[in-house]
C-alpha cells in the first residue's frame, strides 16, 4: 500500500464555510418553517451537521435537533470482508415522526451509504420527507440516489481519492483529492487502483462507499471522467 | 479490528484488544434496545443454533433475542428430549447440526472443554454459553461492560468474588478477564470452595468475607452449585449463609459505591439477602440488560467468520 499523494486541493477553509452557508440557506428556504433535524452519518457527516445546524441558528431563530446516524449494521457488503467493520453508535434523542429529515454526508459517491441511512432511518420513524445534504457529490453512483445539497460538485476518476478535512478530526478545514502514489497516469481499472487504504475493489460492483467510512477516500476505475459537473438540484 | 478469530471459547484464550472490542461494540448495541422496533437487518440469512445440553434460562434466552434482534434466525436444541436421549455422541449431533449449515453454534454442556471440541471439529463459529465448571466466556464480557458503565473504566478497579469458586465457570472466566484488563481480583469462600493453586490465576485468597470485601470497589456473589457437588462441601446452607451471606449489615463497612454483582440464579436468603439483592448497590438486572448487548456484539464479531 501506498501513501496516496495529494493531486490538488478543491476547497479551502473559507471555501468549505461558504459551502455549507449555502447549504444552510437552501435548506431554510426549502423547508419553510417544517419541523426540520439534521441527521449526520458518522463520523464527519455528524460534524458538518453540527456545523449547518450553527448556521441555520443564526440564520432562523431556531436551531434544529441533530443526530448522528452509524449506517455499520445496514450495510450491503458484510460478510464479504475480512474482518467486520467497527460498530458505532446511533443517537438520534428524537422522534422523526412527521418531520423534515436533512440527511448529511461528506462525500457522495456510489449511494450505498445513503441507502443504508435511509434504511436505517426508516426503521426508527417515519419522517415526512428525507432529503440529502454532501459536502462534495464526486459522481459515480451505482443507485439511483441524487443529493438534494450539494457543497461541491467534483468529477473525479474512479481511481482517485476525495479527502474531506475537519478541523474538529484533522486539524484542519480542507477538502482534497487524492491519487494514488505509484506510477501514475494508472492504466484505467488497473489492480494498483484496489491496493490503496481502503480494501474497496476497484470496479466491483458490491464495493461501493459504504465499505470506507471512516478515512473518506475512494478509488475508481474510470479514467478521468471530463468536463461538465453533474447538475445538481435538478430533475 | 481486534476481532479476527472464529470462535470465541475461553477468556483465557482471549486478548485484552478483543475484549475491548466486543464491549465498544455492545455499547453501540444497547441502542438498539431503545428502539421501538427492536431489530436490525445486519444477520439476515444467518442461522444460529442454541446447542443447551445443561439447564438455562438467561444465556439461551439472552442468546435467542441477541440473535433475532439482528435478524438471524434462531433454532433452540435442548439436549432433553434429543437424540442424545438416544445414544447419539456430542459430536456426531454437531456435525449432524453443521450439515445443515448453520452460521454459529452457540453450545453449553456439563463437560468442560466441550465447545473448545467443537471449534476444532466444525467449520462454522462456536460459542461456548457454559462447559461445567470450566469458562462462560459472555458472562464475563457483561459483567466487564456492567462494571465499565458504571465505573467509567476497568483498570486499576478491586474486585471480590465471594462463594462457590470451585464449581463456578463464571468466576473463572471473570478472574482471566479482569486480570486482562488490569483489575484486581480477590476471592473469597470457605477452604472446602476454593480451589487448590487458584493463586496462579493471580488472585488473592480470603478466608474471611469482612476482611474480601472492605476495599472492593465490586463484590460478585456466588450461588453454591449444588448439582455439581460430590460430597460435603459445606456443614448446612444455614450455616454457610450466616458466615458467607452479604446482608446489608455487612455492607455498611463496605466503600459507599460499591457495586454488587450476581451472574444468577439468586438464591435469596443464603448468598445475598433480599434487601442486599433489591438494594441500589445491586446492578443484576444491569447485567441481564447488559447480556443481550454482548451477545450481540459477539455474534456480529463471529457470524461472518470461517475457519482458516
Amino acid at each position: 500500500m501506498t501513501a496516496p499523494k495529494e493531486k490538488a486541493q478543491v476547497l479551502d477553509q473559507a471555501g468549505l464555510d461558504r459551502a455549507l452557508t449555502r447549504i444552510a440557506h437552501e435548506i431554510v428556504e426549502q423547508a419553510g418553517g417544517a419541523d426540520l433535524a439534521l441527521v449526520g452519518i458518522k463520523n464527519r457527516g455528524e460534524t458538518l451537521a453540527e456545523r449547518i445546524a450553527e448556521k441555520i441558528a443564526g440564520i432562523e431563530s431556531k436551531r434544529p435537533a441533530v443526530g448522528a446516524l452509524d449506517i455499520t449494521l445496514y450495510r450491503d457488503d458484510l460478510g464479504s470482508r475480512a474482518e467486520q467493520p467497527r460498530v458505532r453508535s446511533t443517537e438520534i434523542p428524537f422522534s422523526l415522526k412527521g418531520i423534515t429529515v436533512v440527511l448529511v454526508d461528506d462525500v457522495l459517491f456510489t449511494g450505498r451509504t445513503i441507502r443504508a441511512a435511509m434504511d436505517a432511518l426508516m426503521d426508527l420513524g417515519r419522517p415526512r420527507v428525507i432529503r440529502l445534504a454532501v459536502l462534495v457529490d464526486r459522481g459515480h453512483r451505482e443507485l439511483p440516489i441524487r443529493p438534494d445539497y450539494v457543497g461541491k460538485n467534483l468529477p473525479t476518476s474512479r481511481k482517485e481519492s476525495v479527502a474531506v478535512m475537519l478541523r474538529e478530526h484533522d486539524g484542519q478545514d480542507r477538502v482534497v483529492i487524492q491519487e494514488p502514489e505509484e506510477g501514475e497516469p494508472q492504466p484505467a481499472g488497473g489492480a494498483a487502483a484496489a491496493g490503496e487504504a481502503t480494501n474497496k475493489t476497484s470496479g466491483a460492483a458490491a464495493a461501493g462507499e459504504a465499505t470506507d467510512k471512516a478515512p473518506r477516500r475512494a478509488n475508481t476505475k474510470d479514467a478521468r471522467v471530463p468536463g461538465t459537473p453533474t447538475s445538481r438540484k435538478e430533475d | 479490528m481486534a476481532w479476527k478469530r472464529k470462535d470465541l471459547v475461553s477468556m483465557q484464550d482471549t486478548e485484552a484488544a478483543e475484549i475491548i472490542e466486543v464491549l465498544d461494540t455492545a455499547e453501540s448495541m444497547k441502542e438498539i434496545a431503545t428502539r421501538e422496533i427492536k431489530k436490525v437487518p445486519t444477520l439476515r440469512g444467518k442461522t444460529i443454533v442454541n446447542l443447551f445440553y445443561e439447564a438455562s434460562t438467561r444465556t439461551r434466552t439472552s442468546f435467542e433475542i441477541a440473535g433475532k434482534w439482528l435478524s438471524a434466525d434462531v433454532i433452540n436444541f435442548s439436549g432433553s428430549g434429543s437424540s442424545a436421549e438416544k445414544g447419539e455422541s456430542f459430536l456426531d449431533t454437531a456435525k449432524n447440526i453443521e450439515a445443515m449449515s448453520p452460521n454459529v453454534v452457540v453450545v453449553r454442556h456439563k463437560a468442560p472443554g466441550g465447545p473448545a471440541l467443537l471449534a476444532r471439529h466444525l467449520k462454522c463459529s462456536v460459542i461456548n454459553a457454559g462447559d461445567g465448571a470450566h469458562e462462560h466466556p459472555t458472562q464475563a464480557l457483561l459483567d466487564l461492560l456492567t462494571i465499565r458503565q458504571k465505573k467509567g473504566h476497568l483498570e486499576g478497579l478491586n474486585v471480590t468474588i465471594v462463594g462457590d469458586i470451585t464449581h463456578s465457570r463464571v468466576a473463572r472466566s471473570d478472574i482471566h478477564a479482569m486480570r486482562k484488563m488490569g483489575m484486581t481480583v480477590t476471592v473469597a469462600g470457605p477452604p472446602t470452595l476454593i480451589p487448590a493453586g487458584c493463586q496462579d490465576m493471580g488472585v488473592k485468597v480470603s478466608h474471611r468475607l469482612e476482611e474480601a470485601i472492605a476495599h472492593a470497589d465490586v463484590i460478585m456473589m456466588l450461588r453454591l452449585q449444588h448439582e455439581r457437588m460430590t460430597g460435603g462441601f459445606i456443614p448446612s446452607l444455614r450455616e454457610y449463609s450466616r458466615v458467607w451471606g452479604l446482608t446489608l449489615d455487612r455492607l455498611t463497612h463496605c466503600r459507599p459505591d460499591v457495586l454488587i454483582m450476581h451472574p444468577g440464579p439468586v438464591n435469596r436468603g443464603v448468598e445475598l439477602s433480599p434487601e442486599v439483592a433489591d438494594s441500589q448497590y445491586s446492578v443484576i438486572l444491569d447485567q441481564v440488560t447488559n447480556g443481550v448487548a454482548v451477545r450481540m456484539a459477539v455474534l456480529y464479531l463471529l457470524a461472518d467468520r470461517r475457519a482458516a
